[in-house]
């Protein structure tokens, strides 16, 4: 077995099944060899990140976390999963019944539509459509449509401010996104994300080169970081849901599994906007160093997905919850000027000749602005000694 | 510049995270049921009965005098006086509780009964595993139940109970050195009950 059969098994293995099956049915097989292991690996990924991410936020504020339920708590998700389906759907009576029991459906339907073009491995990818990202962040803003679904069906004043705060928060959001991976379709000149992986599977001198290693680049991962932790209403972003003000925001009706629903969707699309966030920036499933390339490229493709999944964790256990004001200025003001320049500073970096003068001028390009605009975000805040009306 | 805070915070959230591997102080959760928190002595979850000696039935110090019946704010204590008289621990006879139920389920551990009793009889335990799988009966504690030697007080709030039984000690030398006076001012009963 040399490592590029075991790097193409899963390719070779789709294959020998299909050699099996009648030329009729190939088309529908294919299909549903492709789909099936996305439907399986990823939903046991969301079961593992629940565990991980209790544990990992135990551990920040110096707990245990889960540790009863099988080895070091590790069975936990399955616990959960009997319990959430075990218990009572509750539907409101003035709730929308179909729409309501709709935006669950939808939500998952939509994180999963992601995957569809996300390469995991060599070759490993359902569909390898030309516009790819296009289709990506089209099928992304079905979620603002499923979480608007929920918040209005549910006919309550929580479900109804958080749908309207994570309406208003994923469309201001998803600008960046777009606007941060405009960039890679600058440098790629493809839409496609197999062909932007490919491009990014190179070495010089055992480095790769990975976009996230140039300084449009860099700002640009940091950027659709921060938009996709927006985008999949996570902390500190995570407003649509703020428990403390609106208890769970859009779901708050929802019980039993279809709560569980909403937890899956959004796990599924946070690993989605991960997923494509490794495919433009951090090279998709290739190796970070050119002896590493033995190592299959699936395995690559998820430790990635694992070390931002943490990322996502630590940055969740760390940052408090922003205000709706702060949310919107940090949209309109910050990141939306800053893509703006990453776009300009990756056209300088493409007509530049290549060398350190091209590194710092890029660089400052997006540094002093950068600093410029944090000390415009922080300027004309009058800030002055509450008073209470009511309260006293 | 913008970001600064954020990775102060990121280091923070990272020492915790790696120091709660390292050092076992940073942990401050006890494992319950394998490990357990010592016992605090000023705790109280439900009363129990004290006896004096080695038979609860006999030792017991409660006189069914029901007062705490009377003054238990929502009502959980029920108390049948006999209708004979048995010797206590010291050897005089009292009426004693036939039957003395608690109901657990109905107690706010407001501790009203202690401070009534005249005898000491009745005390705050500080067990808390009391969970049964019937609401009606298993938590309708009986006096079988609710009886505990003079020694588990000792263990659990071994302060106060020095300090009952030094009062009981000195109230009962104070009646026992003078049996000669044939009509005392007050009867014996009375001045066992004033203390």
């Amino acid at each position: 077995m040399t490592p590029d059969t075991i790097d193409q098994i899963f390719v070779t293995a789709k294959h020998w099944l299909l050699g099996y099956t009648p030329s009729a049915l190939q088309p529908i097989v294919s299909a549903i060899l492709s789909v099936v292991p996305i439907l399986v690996v990823f939903p046991l990924l969301f079961a593992i990140t629940t565990v991980l991410e209790r544990k990992g936020l135990g551990r920040i504020q110096n707990r245990y976390g889960p540790n009863r339920v099988g080895p070091y708590g590790f069975s936990q998700p399955i616990a959960d999963g009997i319990k959430s389906l075990t218990k009572e759907d509750v539907i409101p009576r003035s709730a929308d019944q179909v729409v309501h029991f709709l935006a669950p459906l939808l939500l998952v339907l939509a994180a999963f539509l992601g995957y569809a073009i996300l390469p995991i491995g060599r070759n490993m990818v359902i569909t390898n459509l030309n516009a790819g990202l296009l289709y990506f962040f089209a099928i992304g803003s079905m979620v603002e449509l499923a979480v608007f679904m929920a918040g209005w069906s549910s006919r309550s004043k929580y479900s109804l401010l958080g749908a309207m705060r994570a309406v208003a928060q994923m469309i201001s959001y998803e600008i960046p996104l777009v606007l941060a991976s405009v960039v890679i379709i600058m440098a790629t000149g493809s839409l496609s994300t197999v062909s932007i992986v490919e491009q990014q599977a190179h070495y010089t001198y055992s480095l790769p080169h990975w976009f996230v290693f140039t300084p449009w680049g860099f700002a640009g991962f940091l950027l659709f970081m921060i938009a996709a932790t927006a985008e999949s209403n996570r902390s500190p972003f995570d407003l649509p849901e703020g428990e403390s003000e609106i208890i769970a925001g859009y779901y708050i009706e929802y019980s039993g599994f279809k709560f569980a629903l909403f937890f899956l969707g959004e796990y599924l699309g946070m690993f989605a906007t991960s997923g494509l966030a490794i495919t433009l920036f951090l090279g998709g499933w290739s190796a970070p160093f050119s002896f590493l390339t033995w190592v299959p490229s699936y395995l690559w493709f998820f430790l990635k997905l694992l070390v931002l999944i943490c990322v996502f964790i630590w940055i969740r256990g760390t940052l408090p919850r922003l205000r709706q004001d702060q949310l919107m200025n940090l949209a309109w003001k910050f990141m939306l000027p800053m893509t703006l320049i990453n776009i300009f500073t990756a056209a300088l970096w493409h007509f530049m000749p290549a060398g350190i003068i091209r590194w710092l001028a890029c660089a400052a390009l997006l540094v002093i602005p950068c600093i410029a605009l944090s000390r415009g975000l922080k300027q004309g805040k009058k800030l002055q000694v509450r008073t209470y009306r009511f309260a006293e | 510049m913008l970001g600064e805070g954020i990775l102060k915070g990121l280091a923070e959230t990272a020492r915790n995270f790696f120091g709660s591997y390292v050092s076992k102080d940073r942990l401050t959760t006890i494992q319950f049921p394998e490990e357990r928190a010592p016992r605090i002595e000023a705790s109280r979850n439900f009363p129990f009965l004290v006896y004096d000696g080695t038979d609860p039935m006999a030792g017991l110090r409660c006189v069914s005098c029901l007062i705490c019946e009377k003054e238990c704010p929502p009502k959980c204590i029920f108390i049948e006086k006999s209708t004979d008289k048995k010797p206590d621990a010291v050897g005089k006879p009292q009426f004693y509780p036939s039957k003395f139920n608690i109901d657990v389920s109905v107690c706010m551990s407001c501790q009203i009964c202690v401070e009534v009793c005249p005898f000491d009889a009745i005390k705050m335990d500080n067990a808390f595993e009391l969970s049964a799988t019937d609401r009606f009966d298993a938590l309708l504690f009986n006096k079988q139940q609710l009886a505990k030697p003079n020694e588990y007080y000792h263990e659990i709030h071994p302060t106060e109970a020095a300090e009952v039984d030094a009062a009981l000690a000195a109230a009962r030398a104070k009646v026992a050195p003078k049996p000669p006076p044939p009509p005392p001012p007050a009867p014996p009963t009375t001045e066992a009950a004033a203390q």
